[in-house]
């Protein structure tokens, strides 16, 4: 029954008050984590100012990851239940992944140049995060292929659950490719532990950026409903009425029937 | 009919269907030999460049060629009204999987001999030092693809995931498949096949992962 726990909350999280005090909360957030990584947290004793690059690369590696564990789960609880609201979930959190692995990669390239010399380098972490970026690519693709929408949802589904399966194993397959062509890899943070200052910044970004994945995600979940229904009503020929199959609404999103 | 024979079953109608219809021979080999001949061209005459790259173009014209396999298996049942026939054919589903992906593999294997023999004579390459690590390679390599290769499959029912998103689904889901089998090829070719045997070992895991999750989701990209 954990699974109409999960729902109760999901439904919840995503009524309209929910969405403005998820939103409020992440702008605090990321206006916080802001002040701390530019202002409160030193500069870098070997890199200077280039490392404060870190206070959002490594939050968006952190989000790029917790959003395909999404997937991951709501893929299975999907195929387990047959409710389309997992399969939004699952297309939301995909969806806000995507966005933030490109980010994570884009951010990592900034910060390889000025520090390794160079923008990209054949690193395990950085091969595994890109190729986790086309897999789910390609799990958008096949989400907008023209199909019927039950059809597309298990579809989907199951690349939600093979694609997540598949990363370890990348990611093994290219630590060890790796080691066999070169020497060791740089370590993103070194090994020397972090300054508390800068641990605290860090540890607040992530906690801002989870607050945005969260928020992200329930508004792409109201505009998937608001898709639906509009689909449902250009297809049903007496306006208002939910096409058949749509879930119940949840508190706060009633379907209002037009006149 | 037992499970096993019913994955026979089907295995064995794909297999008869490729060996009437030879789209292997047809279109599957001739575009790797055109893969293998465009790679040759494009790293230029130098015989070195040629050797050392050898073990990933002979994966990369193996990959592609298995995509092509991939779609033809899933075409076929596309045509005709096959498919509903296949589903409502009282066999667990997870055993048209397997079987989909015997007749699959059994094919790939067929065109992989090809391709070796096609890169040891293009690329002057001999592969008799460590044959056994080479065959174990493609073997293991091929049931691991064609796992991936018939899950997916299905999708090529959808005429614009056919073109496109197929190939863009699956080629970096085997990433592990190629790093492995070039790896182990190139440790075989230089008489290290020794070494090889923990990508070997990383070959069987993915293969068994890989079959263990079709067998397991297969029945829900089928269910219409």
């Amino acid at each position: 029954m954990a699974v109409t726990a999960g729902e109760r909350l999901m439904a919840k999280a995503t009524a309209r008050r929910g969405e403005r005090t998820l939103g409020w909360g992440a702008l605090v957030a990321v206006a916080a984590s802001a002040v701390m990584s530019l202002a409160v947290a030193p500069p870098d004793a070997e890199q200077g100012n280039v490392q404060r690059l870190m206070y959002v690369h490594v939050p968006s590696a952190w989000l790029a990851y917790l959003s395909f564990v999404i997937v991951f789960v709501a893929s299975i609880a999907y195929l387990r239940t047959h409710r389309i609201r997992w399969d939004r979930l699952a297309a939301a959190s995909a969806e806000v992944g995507v966005l933030f692995t490109a980010l994570t990669i884009v951010l990592g390239m900034l910060w390889g140049k000025p520090v390794w010399g160079a923008w990209w380098t054949w690193d395990p972490r950085i091969t595994t995060t890109t190729i986790l970026l086309l897999i789910y690519v390609g799990y958008l693709a096949v989400r907008r292929l023209p199909e019927s929408p039950a059809r597309r949802a298990r579809w989907a589904a199951v690349i939600g659950v093979v694609g997540f399966v598949d990363v370890p194993i990348v990611q093994l397959s290219v630590t060890w490719w790796r080691s066999l062509h070169q020497g060791p890899t740089v370590r993103l943070l070194g090994e020397t532990t972090m300054a508390p200052v800068m641990l605290t910044a860090l540890l607040v970004a992530v906690g801002a950026f989870t607050l945005l994945y969260w928020y992200l995600v329930a508004l792409r979940l109201r505009v998937g409903r608001l898709e639906e229904r509009a689909v449902g009503e250009a297809l049903s020929p007496r306006l208002g009425v939910p096409p058949s199959g749509t879930p119940a609404t949840v508190p706060g999103e009633e379907v209002v029937p037009s006149a | 009919m037992t499970f096993a024979r019913q994955a026979l079953a089907v295995a064995a109608k794909d297999v008869r269907i490729e060996v009437r219809g030879r789209y292997g021979a047809g279109t599957a080999l001739p575009f790797a030999a055109t893969v293998l001949i465009a790679f040759g061209l494009a790293l230029g005459p130098g015989r070195t460049l040629l050797r050392q790259t050898a073990p990933g173009l002979l994966w990369m014209a193996t990959l592609f060629a298995a995509v092509l396999s991939f779609r033809r298996s899933f075409e076929a049942e596309g045509e005709d009204g096959a498919l509903e026939g296949l589903l409502l054919a009282p066999v667990d589903k997870a055993a048209v999987f397997l079987g989909k992906a015997a007749a699959v593999a059994l094919q790939l294997l067929v065109l992989e001999v090809a391709i070796v023999l096609m890169v040891s004579a293009l690329f002057d390459l001999s592969f008799t030092a460590d044959v056994w690590v080479l065959a174990a390679a493609l073997l293991l390599g091929t049931v691991g693809l064609a796992a991936v290769g018939s899950l997916f499959g299905v999708l090529a029912e959808s005429p614009r995931a056919r073109e496109a998103v197929f190939p863009l689904l699956v080629l970096p889901l085997v990433t592990p498949v190629l790093l492995a089998g070039v790896r182990s090829t190139a440790l075989a070719v230089a008489g290290l096949g020794s070494q090889a045997g923990s990508w070997l070992g990383l070959l069987i895991a993915f293969d068994v992962i890989f079959l263990a999750v079709g067998m397991l989701v297969f029945e829900h990209l089928m269910e219409d």
